[in-house]
């Protein structure tokens, strides 16, 4: 069932949490809303629910292209998931996840022994079959959001909304559950729209991510498009870290300091100002100058624990810049701390003003 | 092996504090109850036993207890809906309402009496139009309830309040996403969530509506086997230097009050179980 959402905007007294927000989900896919808290993407989850109601009279929100936004959120048939799990604390697992079936009108209500089967069908599905007659204080975290997910899948939701799932949870579990989601999505193919603030948890799990701040929506894409080819300067920014260099157009060339960076069609822009982006994966260390364009500078702090190397520079300018290498690269530079070296970016994106090249 | 009652902790003062309130405890409490358990079984069994089941004191247990469970109980569900609103809207003048819950507790409780015989009375404010429906609500039955539900308010909205306000919303919009209409959610969510609360409201209000005496008097004319309370019936017996008597009736109504305060904090503990850490 596809979502979607068309011009809705939504104020809190003088805070525009939603401004002018459209945005579509095809059937069957795993979306997330990313962006840095205050950026409109738990509201514009829950205006989808129909937990909140966005301005008088603005936008629609169409479910398999039929308008919902008249509906009472028990009408939509939306599982919701919340960040701290909102289960029944006087009901045991079982009693939550048969919630949503026990509490139909008698006459669409599904029998007993029918309850009973599929409650036992949800609890295989969240691997927790052992533990239907404990309370929600005897679970794990991890456990109580699984609950909440059953919970919420019992009633076949046409489509699943899922805010900060993993927010509350600790980093092992984060990552085991998260990859447990986008298996049982490929399961079950539920259109799903989940909230989150953590860019690495929206890259790996979903199949499009929506990227938010400041209640509009800066990107729509795959996974891959948002982080090789973020649109905008926020993205670039909020998809990991970026270093940064200010630089000048001169003909068709963008200077920064001894760096010089070919940027065709930049000529128009003579003497404006230009920044250059550089992911620290995308910059290479040379002990020489060599022939090459580069930056001096002195290394400040070498951090060999974990998958890559992580180096901190200083520039000539005072400038910090933050460089990964891998294992191998740094052995055989065989580098320490307060050398001299150069750096040279392999890839970077250059932005004039507003536009990027 | 030696009994451990004291568990090691870095908290100070465990015995201090377990003295002290064993100490104030039977001196505030134990002793008089005690002399109250003396002085009665001075009297020997036989005459204990005819004072307490005399046709007037059977009938003023009667009342004191019918009339305080059904003022706590109307306390519960009205005292439910006054801190509800008080919890989860804000309104105008919402503040003068939060402070005229305590009224029933700053009055002195005979000044409430005269206020509440002079409105129910036959000419009074409210009474002159209960009367054309045959409804006689002072001097009766119906006026002690009435007492007794206005000294009891304050108790329950009282507790019910913080309970309120922990309630998280969170489970709210969960019943409703999924599915649950406004009723249900009540009544499956909210309800339980609260009954702790609710219980020691009820618990308090008629304990404290079991032990009024002081605007009961007024409004009920205090007519034998009609409209006696039992409390009023000790102060009688007093009066007339039957000591043995009063304690006597006073004892019968300690032990079923305490009956019944335990069988509540019972259902409140089998009730809040699952909450630890919740």
């Amino acid at each position: 069932m596809s979502i979607e959402v068309r011009n809705i905007t939504k104020t809190f007294g003088r805070f525009t949490a939603l401004c002018d927000v459209s945005l579509s989900v095809p059937s069957g896919q795993l979306v997330a809303l990313l962006g840095p808290s205050g950026s409109g993407k738990t509201t514009l989850l829950r205006v989808i629910a129909g937990l909140e109601h966005p301005d008088g009279g603005s936008g629609s929100v169409l479910f398999h292209e039929q308008d919902v936004a008249g509906q009472h959120a028990r009408d939509r048939h939306v599982g919701f998931v919340f960040q701290h799990y909102a289960l029944f604390k006087h009901m045991t697992v079982f009693d939550n996840i048969a919630f949503g079936l026990t509490v139909r009108p008698r006459h669409r209500r599904p029998g007993r022994d029918e309850i009973r089967r599929k409650v036992q069908d949800l609890l295989r599905l969240i691997q927790l079959e052992n533990l239907a007659n404990r309370y929600p204080s005897q679970l794990s975290g991890g456990q109580r959001q699984r609950v909440a997910l059953a919970r919420a899948l019992a009633v076949e939701p046409k489509v699943l909304l899922l805010d900060e799932p993993f927010g509350a949870l600790d980093a092992r579990v984060r990552q085991e559950l998260r990859r447990w989601l986008r298996r049982l999505h490929d399961e079950i193919h539920v259109t799903s729209l989940f909230v989150t603030h953590d860019q690495e948890e929206a890259l790996e799990v979903a199949d499009r991510v929506v990227v938010m701040n400041a209640g509009r929506i800066e990107q729509v894409g795959t996974p891959d498009e948002v982080f090789h080819q973020p649109a905008t300067e926020f993205v670039l920014n909020f998809l990991g870290h970026v270093n940064v260099f200010r630089g000048r157009v001169q003909q068709d060339r963008v200077v920064f300091g001894s760096l010089a960076v070919d940027a065709p069609g930049a000529a128009a822009a003579e003497g404006g100002e230009a920044k250059l982006f550089v992911r620290p994966h995308e910059l290479d260390i040379l002990v020489h100058p060599g022939r090459f364009d580069c930056l001096p500078a002195r290394v400040t702090r070498i951090q060999s624990a974990g998958p890559f190397v992580k180096l901190e520079l200083l520039t000539e300018d005072g400038q910090p810049v933050h460089v990964e290498l891998s294992h191998d690269r740094s052995n055989r530079l065989g580098l320490h701390e307060n050398d001299t070296v150069y750096v040279r970016p392999r890839q970077s994106r250059v932005y004039l003003g507003q536009y990027s090249i | 092996m030696r009994l451990r009652i004291k568990q090691p902790s870095v908290l100070p003062g465990f015995g201090l504090t377990l003295g002290f309130t064993l100490l104030y405890l039977s001196a505030i409490v134990l002793i008089p109850l005690a002399a109250l358990f003396l002085k009665s079984a001075g009297m020997g069994w036989s005459s204990f036993w005819a004072t307490v089941t005399s046709p007037r004191v059977v009938a003023a247990y009667k009342l004191s207890f019918g009339a305080a469970a059904i003022g706590a109980l109307i306390n519960a569900v009205f005292g439910f809906v006054v801190a509800w609103s008080l919890v989860r809207y804000s309104f105008p003048g919402k503040r003068i309402v939060d402070a005229m819950v305590d009224l029933p507790f700053a009055l002195p409780t005979a000044v409430s009496g005269i206020a509440l015989t002079t409105l129910y009375s036959r000419n009074g404010w409210i009474g002159q139009y209960l009367e054309p429906l045959g409804i006689q609500a002072a001097f009766s039955p119906l006026g002690v309830t009435i007492a007794l539900t206005f000294i009891g308010l304050p108790f329950v909205v009282r507790t019910l309040q913080p309970a309120l306000e922990d309630l998280d919303p969170d489970m709210e919009e969960a019943a409703a996403s999924l599915g649950a209409s406004r009723w249900r959610t009540l009544r499956r969510v909210i309800l339980p969530t609260v009954l702790p609360s609710l219980l020691t409201g009820f618990a308090l209000a008629f304990a404290r509506a079991l032990g009024e005496y002081g605007s009961v008097v007024f409004i009920s004319g205090n007519m034998p086997m009609r409209t006696e309370i039992a409390p009023l019936l000790i102060v009688a017996k007093l009066e007339q230097y039957d000591y043995a008597g009063a304690t006597a009736i006073a004892v019968v109504m300690l032990l079923i009050s305490f009956a019944i305060l335990l069988a509540i904090n019972v259902i409140q503990w089998v009730a809040s179980r699952h909450r630890i850490g919740g």
